[in-house]
């Protein structure tokens, strides 16, 4: 039909039949719209829109340029090369006095703090006093503070006039700019988000193979059982979310702690000393074992769904050819689940590398995840330019495991439940 | 066919000797909950290179006899034999027995190579065996060409073939066949059935099939167990099976037949007369009945009874019947009568130049002879 373009198929009273067939199915896509549209708006707005704020908080760079809005146009002929001349001077002295009446420079001197330390007293100090000054306002300046008299101030403040930054990103990998506007690392002592970020991922795959590991089984006894038992089994998997998570992650500390349920009965039993009480929790082995936990289902359903349109004849089959119990399943059996394990496997890890609530309670400082330092940077150092650029880092890492997922095994494959 | 016929009663007498059959049953039972046996003493002898087939309806024990010889199933009581040792204690991959599936179950992630290459692998072949025999297996359902393709790129009568192949390139000489041709169409079936004969007849393999289609089961088998219920009703050649049942499931499973049921008036070892429950009395030949009063089921095949025009000449049994409904179909037509007090009463006739056509309403004379018509049970 296609290869006749120059006549298009039209219907018996002459209208072309794409335009029929339009008219048709536009009720029919109304009416879906319709049904969807509740969530949608939902979605939109609680959804799409904060991860779009998020992803805007993270290069949103305004302090600068609108506290400083004299200074950073009269700074756009500096050379850069030694001290700027009086009118620049001048021109943050008039911005300081507007911004000190309208009590609007505390988030500018954190902002300059971030990427020089002592900025927050330099600007808050010389905003107390700029009242008292008079011109000529270079010598009175820096004679408040020193910052003013040092280049690299104004390095700063002219990089940082552009309303837009890459300098959280920096931070978030452990790096930022130098004075002189190169990118370098962080001194030592203070990289701990690159540390974090690998601690992240490295525990998300120990957990996600553990929850493959004990789910497996589980799955495909829940796939084979007769429908009165694992109808029975399936309860006990869900069972868990009926529970909330914090009475689970509580449970957890209840057993693994010290003086808890486990090591008291290794002690009255006699495998430890009362002396060499294991420490399971407030560590990694706390939140590993409490998320895989946690987790198991994630794994185990999509698992299930898989396994369960495996017919019980492909064994069978393998068996009968003249397959050892064991190479009938490595060669059989185990391939046509590889879609659930890639589900599962993808579905844990995604989770795990943003779960948040669980190795907050049970990590201690050592199983802690680079969501804790985000939740740290919104609630506690208030530098959500920072929190927003890790975030963003994961939602990214998340995409790309995503994609290669989706071109590895096909998310069209996977059905859950 | 008419060899295995007569065979047939030495087999019975061979049953004590192991060495004359290749796969035995003795005494199966089979019982899944503990309360219900699905199968009740079942016996059978398959003799080398024998087609038998298991044919009952759904749910009467056949595929789980057949699994059992598998080994997917053990057997509750009762000995399986294979080249007269016993396999109850033996695993699937042991057995050496080669199976076809309901559903082919082709492995979905294999090419159509690797399927056949797979029972060549686990027996440890050298790679240029193995794809020697793969091709030959391939020739011989004629899918050459077709190595490369994945189970799904191809069509039901395709697939099965390749399951067919499969379950015969390690040279089994027991093949297992469950139900394979159920989920093909009419016109592949029987294409189907012919090609299994074919192979059948070429390699010489012994084969156990389990259908429920009973075309199927005349069509290919040398000897088919009618199964009802856990119990073999007859075990017989298909002649035999249609010419004389031995009793009415058979009768009623095999073939188009029709029932009249009355009391065994007059009795003697070689005719009986019956009286039907409208009074017409019948002249039969006694099968499962045994003496006078007892109340029993004729059965009659369609095609055996003749519409008399004009003198009777050697018809034991003559009615008047009533034609109601005619029906065409191309090369014979099919009648139903009332007659006998039965209104199911149903008459195959050629379709032949001289044959007057009836209508509905006519009244004809039909008759049969006492041999056509078989007193069963009740």
């Amino acid at each position: 039909m296609s290869d006749s373009p120059s006549t298009p198929l039209t219907t018996a009273d002459g209208v072309p039949l794409k335009v029929s067939l339009r008219r048709a199915v536009r009720q029919s896509k109304l009416k879906a719209l319709l049904l969807v549209a509740p969530l949608l708006l939902f979605l939109i707005v609680a959804f799409l829109m904060p991860i779009g704020e998020m992803l805007w908080r993270s290069i949103d760079n305004p302090e600068v340029s609108s506290s400083l809005p004299r200074t950073v146009v009269a700074l756009e002929q500096w050379d850069g090369e030694s001290l700027p001349g009086e009118p620049v001077y001048a021109a943050l002295a008039e911005d300081l006095k507007a911004g000190q009446k309208a009590r609007s420079l505390g988030l500018l001197s954190s902002r300059l703090n971030y990427e020089m330390s002592g900025m927050r007293s330099a600007v808050m100090g010389t905003a107390r006093r700029i009242e008292l000054i008079e011109p000529p306002y270079r010598e009175a300046l820096i004679d408040i503070n020193d910052a003013w008299g040092e280049i690299d101030t104004w390095r700063v403040i002219q990089r940082e006039s552009s309303p837009y930054t890459l300098s959280y990103y920096l931070a978030a990998v452990d790096h930022q700019y130098s004075p002189s506007g190169d990118i370098v690392a962080v001194p030592d002592y203070l990289q701990i988000h690159g540390t974090l970020f690998w601690r992240t991922f490295w525990m998300s795959g120990v957990i996600t193979f553990l929850t493959l590991l004990l789910g497996y089984p589980v799955a495909f006894l829940l796939a084979n059982l007769p429908l009165r038992h694992s109808n029975l089994l399936m309860i006990l998997v869900l069972l868990p979310f009926w529970t909330s998570l914090l009475v689970r992650t509580t449970t957890w500390i209840a057993i693994l702690q010290s003086q808890g349920v486990l090591n008291d009965m290794m002690v009255a039993l006699g495998v430890i000393a009362d002396e060499a009480r294991w420490q399971m929790i407030h560590n990694k082995t706390g939140t590993i074992i409490a998320m895989t936990h946690i987790l198991l289902p994630f794994m185990i359903l999509p698992l299930y769904s898989v396994m369960k349109t495996i017919p019980p004849s492909y064994m069978r089959a393998a068996r009968s050819l003249g397959g050892r119990a064991f190479l009938s399943f490595r060669r059989v059996y185990f391939p046509l689940t590889l879609p659930g394990i890639a589900a599962g496997g993808i579905l844990v890890f995604i989770l795990s590398i943003g779960y948040y609530i669980t190795p907050a309670l049970v990590g201690g400082q050592s199983g802690r995840f680079i969501t804790n330092y985000i939740a740290y940077h919104m609630q506690t150092s208030l530098n959500w330019g920072l929190a927003a650029a890790i975030a963003s880092i994961l939602l990214f890492v998340v995409i790309v495991f995503y994609l290669v997922f989706n071109r590895l095994v096909g998310v069209d494959k996977v059905k859950l439940g | 066919m008419t060899a295995t016929a007569e065979a047939e009663p030495d087999t019975q007498q061979d049953s004590t000797s192991t060495n004359t059959c290749f796969a035995r049953f003795i005494n199966v039972q089979k019982s899944y909950d503990g309360e219900q046996l699905v199968v009740k003493g079942f016996d059978l002898d398959i003799r080398k290179g024998e087609f038998v087939t298991l044919l009952g309806p759904s749910g009467s024990g056949k595929t789980t006899c057949l699994m059992m010889m598998a080994g997917f199933e053990t057997p509750t009581h009762g000995d399986i034999l294979l080249k007269g040792a016993p396999i109850n204690g033996l695993p699937p991959h042991k057995r050496g027995i080669g199976m076809v599936f309901q559903n082919y179950a082709l492995f979905p992630h294999m090419t159509v190579a690797e399927n056949l290459a797979f029972p060549l692998e686990v027996r440890h072949l050298s790679k240029a065996e193995i794809q020697r025999k793969v091709e030959r297996a391939l020739a011989m359902v004629r899918l050459e060409g077709f190595g490369d393709r994945r189970p799904a790129q191809l069509s039901g009568g395709q697939q099965q073939r390749v399951a067919l192949a499969r379950a015969l390139v390690f040279e089994p000489e027991l093949v297992l066949m469950d139900e394979p041709l159920g989920a093909l169409d009419k016109n592949l079936r029987e294409e189907m059935q012919y090609e299994i004969k074919r192979i059948h007849a070429d390699l010489g393999v012994t084969m156990l099939y389990v259908t429920h289609d009973q075309t199927e089961a005349l069509t290919m088998s040398d000897r088919i167990a009618v199964f009802n219920d856990g119990v073999v009703q007859q075990l017989a050649s298909p002649e035999t099976l249609y010419e004389a049942p031995e009793n009415a499931f058979v009768a009623y499973f095999i073939g188009e037949n029709n029932r009249l049921q009355g009391i065994v008036t007059e009795y003697s070892e070689t005719v009986c007369q019956v009286q039907l429950d409208n009074g017409d009395r019948v002249l039969a030949k006694p099968v499962a009945v045994s003496g006078v009063g007892e109340r029993t089921t004729l059965s009659l095949r369609p095609e055996r009874v003749a519409i008399i025009r004009g003198e009777s000449t050697g018809f034991d049994n003559r009615f008047s019947a009533e034609v109601r409904e005619v029906t065409y179909l191309g090369d014979h037509l099919r009648t139903r009568l009332s007659v006998c007090g039965s209104d199911e009463f149903v008459i195959k006739t050629p379709n032949a130049a001289d044959h007057a056509a009836l209508r509905a309403g006519d009244v004809i004379d039909i008759g049969w002879t006492m041999q056509d018509c078989r007193a069963l049970d009740a």
